[in-house]
């Protein structure tokens, strides 16, 4: 493999905290040097023009509809979307059709993955058999065969000894346990977030109270087993102090937030616009800017696209019959720029929480700009403005809030293990 | 006279000109109405299709005899034991519709949104005649009316909504009606019973029919959605009648010529007295039925009007 040099980039070091002008050589797909001053020369030169070079995103939590709802997304478009959204690693959700729950259907997704996604594609299993929330998976095998971690994703497991004793076998082999933090039977049948805009639209809604329920009794779990935890949307501010007790007593969690949470909030839904149904649902303004700045302070860990593909069928319906979820993979970059652009957060510290806090979570190689660390890299503008049209998404489902949005923030060129796997037209 | 509406889906989207305008204009319809020949050509040639996904039997009965006495020719279908059985969507089933090429489409849908989803999709006025939890505008019309008609004015009145306020639509619609056109709003009922932010409502909110009813010139009393309840919101229907039921004692608190009303279908025994919804003295009850047929009719009016000045709006 050749030598590639990446120069006059804007490098953004999220491990340093840096954003420094510089230089950045690639050799087999590895990382090999970064400096300022002069620019190397070489044959393979890629002249960034002082646009910003950061490590590829890696996204905890996607959906990739393999097995079951291939229409709705498969790993060849998946892995076009994450590639067109700067998104080097995809970390599958095991919430398909059946269930990602053995080491056989493991081996399937994986197969799959590595045939037909240009990025790289790291699996998660189920906590428990057809995440149904009664006995535990094989966690052992299914660690062996290459689970980063075990979730029955936006299921909650209420009986609290399966879910104690799922617990305790997985920190037993250091796995990591991804759990939704909800009360679920306050939030049962609900598709907003209880409040005024709620009621006026005659919606079904949820207080705030039942993620903090939900998270408190993880906490107490997690307390009692000493399991690796992580949960995987922190959405309102009465949760947080909760997070924030549990991490200052030691204990092994991390919390994570969708990417929607981040930027939009429950006035959005406005007519009934159903690709704005997400679960969970959206929350009011306050909420939606406690958890930005706890994303800015470092509570909250990771951000994700939380990419949900949805056929339109499934959202032509009344609000309330309709599916919840949104792609993100390839409008992730541009919407948590916003962040860097409203001030909450520089880009450094915008890049802990996409790459480097779920590579190290996951115990992944990527996520870092350094010597030695794989030449995962996005290429981007952080400043180039323009209007999304959901039409140029390369996802199969392209049910996106952020249609005909204004945004700021363009990938130009993705390079997992140093070679280009997309380039901006 | 200007309504500039295409379709009639909720109270959120009129103006304290519109409401007005369609309630002068549903005045000239009463008084059509009382007359030996109640017919009018406003709605001649026009097709007007009735589609109930949800029960109703005086709603669905007010709209059609509304567009009879108009001229359109009505067509009733019970969506219940139809496609919707099949399977077929909503969307689908509206497309199907759509391709007869109806002028008015009344929907009545369980689900809140539903009625908004579908005129997003075809090309002919829709009528919301009630969305789940979320509006049912002509009802709040037709009480506007009554109430007008009754106190001679809209405005500057003292007006108390009593009980199931969660999952009504009547009363959803009646706060955002009453509140536009500046009358003082009290809801009464139990805490389960309302609505999450409802403080943010711009009402005083009260949990004992006593205060709540304190010199108001106007009592609506809701219907106690039992089919909607999931269960465990209220103890017993006795100790509901008990608390919140509209009795003469009750009433006393309130002005001496202070109105009673109700959307119907009654619960005589549970939220409201049988002797009190029968007394001509307090009650307008039957003239609220009355005035939603005038209603209904100036709303589909207004609309036609609209239709024919756009051209066949697309």
């Amino acid at each position: 493999m050749t030598t590639t040099h990446f120069i006059n980039a804007r490098l953004i070091d999220p491990e340093a905290g840096t954003d420094t002008l510089g230089h950045l050589t690639v050799a087999n797909g590895i990382i090999q040097d970064i400096t300022t001053g002069t620019a190397p020369n070489g044959t393979h030169i890629i002249d960034c023009k002082g646009r910003a070079l950061a490590p590829g995103i890696v996204d905890l939590g996607v959906k990739v509809c393999e097995p079951g709802e291939r229409h709705k997304e498969s790993y060849r478009s998946a892995g076009r979307a994450a590639a067109a959204g700067g998104v080097t690693t995809m970390i599958t959700r095991p919430d398909t059709t059946p269930a990602t729950d053995t080491p056989e259907a493991l081996e399937f997704v994986t197969r799959r993955a590595n045939e037909a996604a240009p990025v790289n594609v790291v699996p998660m299993a189920a906590l428990t058999k057809g995440r149904e929330g009664r006995e535990m998976t094989e966690i052992g095998f299914l660690t062996d065969a290459g689970a980063a971690a075990f979730t029955d994703c936006d299921r909650v497991v209420t009986d609290t000894k399966v879910f104690t004793r799922a617990l305790t076998y997985a920190r037993s082999l250091g796995a990591l346990v991804i759990a939704h933090p909800q009360e679920p039977i306050l939030s049962a049948g609900a598709a907003a977030t209880s409040g005024k805009f709620a009621s006026l639209r005659g919606l079904p809604a949820v207080s705030p109270m039942a993620e903090r329920m939900g998270l408190e009794r993880d906490m107490a779990l997690v307390e009692m087993t000493g399991a690796r935890y992580h949960a995987d949307q922190i959405t309102t501010a009465a949760a947080l102090p909760a997070l924030k007790r549990a991490k200052d007593a030691g204990l092994d969690v991390t919390a994570g937030v969708g990417i929607h949470h981040l930027t939009l909030n429950a006035l959005d839904v406005s007519d009934y616009r159903t690709f704005f149904k997400v679960k969970p649902p959206l929350r009011d303004e306050d909420d939606r800017l406690a958890v930005a700045h706890a994303v800015a302070e470092g509570l909250i860990d990771i951000i994700s696209s939380m990419h949900t593909p949805q056929d339109e069928e499934s959202k032509r319906l009344p609000f309330e019959e309709a599916a919840s979820g949104a792609v993100g993979l390839e409008t992730l970059l541009p919407a948590a720029m916003r962040l860097v652009h409203a001030e909450i957060m520089d880009l450094p510290h915008l890049w802990r929480a996409l790459s480097l806090n779920p590579a190290k979570r996951l115990r992944l190689p990527g996520g870092r700009l350094a010597e030695g660390a794989p030449a995962d890299l996005v290429l981007f503008d952080p400043d180039a403005p323009f209007v999304l049209d959901r039409t140029t998404l390369q996802s199969k489902s392209r049910n996106t809030p952020f249609d005909g949005m204004r945004m700021q923030g363009k990938v130009l060129q993705t390079f997992v293990a140093g070679t280009s796997v997309f380039e901006a037209p | 006279m200007s309504f500039p509406h295409r379709h009639l889906l909720g109270i959120e989207q009129l103006s304290q000109g519109d409401i007005t305008t369609l309630l002068d204009l549903a005045d000239r319809y009463a008084a059509l109405n009382r007359q030996p020949d109640k017919h009018s050509d406003a709605l001649a040639g026009l097709t007007q299709i009735n589609m109930f996904f949800e029960n109703s039997t005086r709603t669905q009965a007010s709209f059609e005899i509304a567009g009879k006495r108009l001229g359109a020719d009505v067509m009733n279908m019970a969506m219940q034991a139809s496609s919707i059985k099949k399977g077929e969507t909503l969307i689908d089933t509206a497309m199907t519709l759509n391709a007869m090429h109806p002028d008015m489409l009344v929907v009545r849908h369980p689900q809140s949104g539903a009625v908004d989803l579908l005129a997003q999709k075809v090309n002919c006025a829709v009528l919301n005649a009630g969305d789940g939890r979320h509006e049912h505008p002509t009802q709040a019309l037709l009480d506007a009316l009554t109430i007008r008609r009754k106190k001679g004015r809209l405005h500057r009145l003292s007006i108390a909504i009593c009980g199931d306020i969660a999952h009504s639509r009547v009363a959803r619609s009646n706060i955002l009606l009453l509140g536009k056109m500046e009358n003082r709003l009290r809801l009464i009922g139990p805490p389960t019973l309302m609505p999450s932010g409802i403080a943010d409502f711009g009402v005083e909110v009260f949990d004992n029919m006593a205060e709540g009813l304190k010199d108001v010139d106007v009592v609506m009393m809701l219907r106690l959605q039992r089919e909607r309840m999931d269960g465990g919101f209220i103890p017993s229907e006795r100790e509901y009648y008990h608390r919140y039921g509209l009795d003469a004692a009750k009433l006393s608190h309130a002005a001496d010529d202070a109105i009673v009303m109700h959307p119907g279908p009654m619960n005589r025994g549970v939220e409201i007295d049988g002797t009190l919804a029968d007394d001509i003295n307090r009650s307008v009850i039957q003239e609220q039925v009355e005035m939603g047929v005038a209603v209904r009719m100036a709303a589909m009016d207004l609309l036609a009007r609209n239709r024919t000045q756009t051209g066949a709006a697309a």
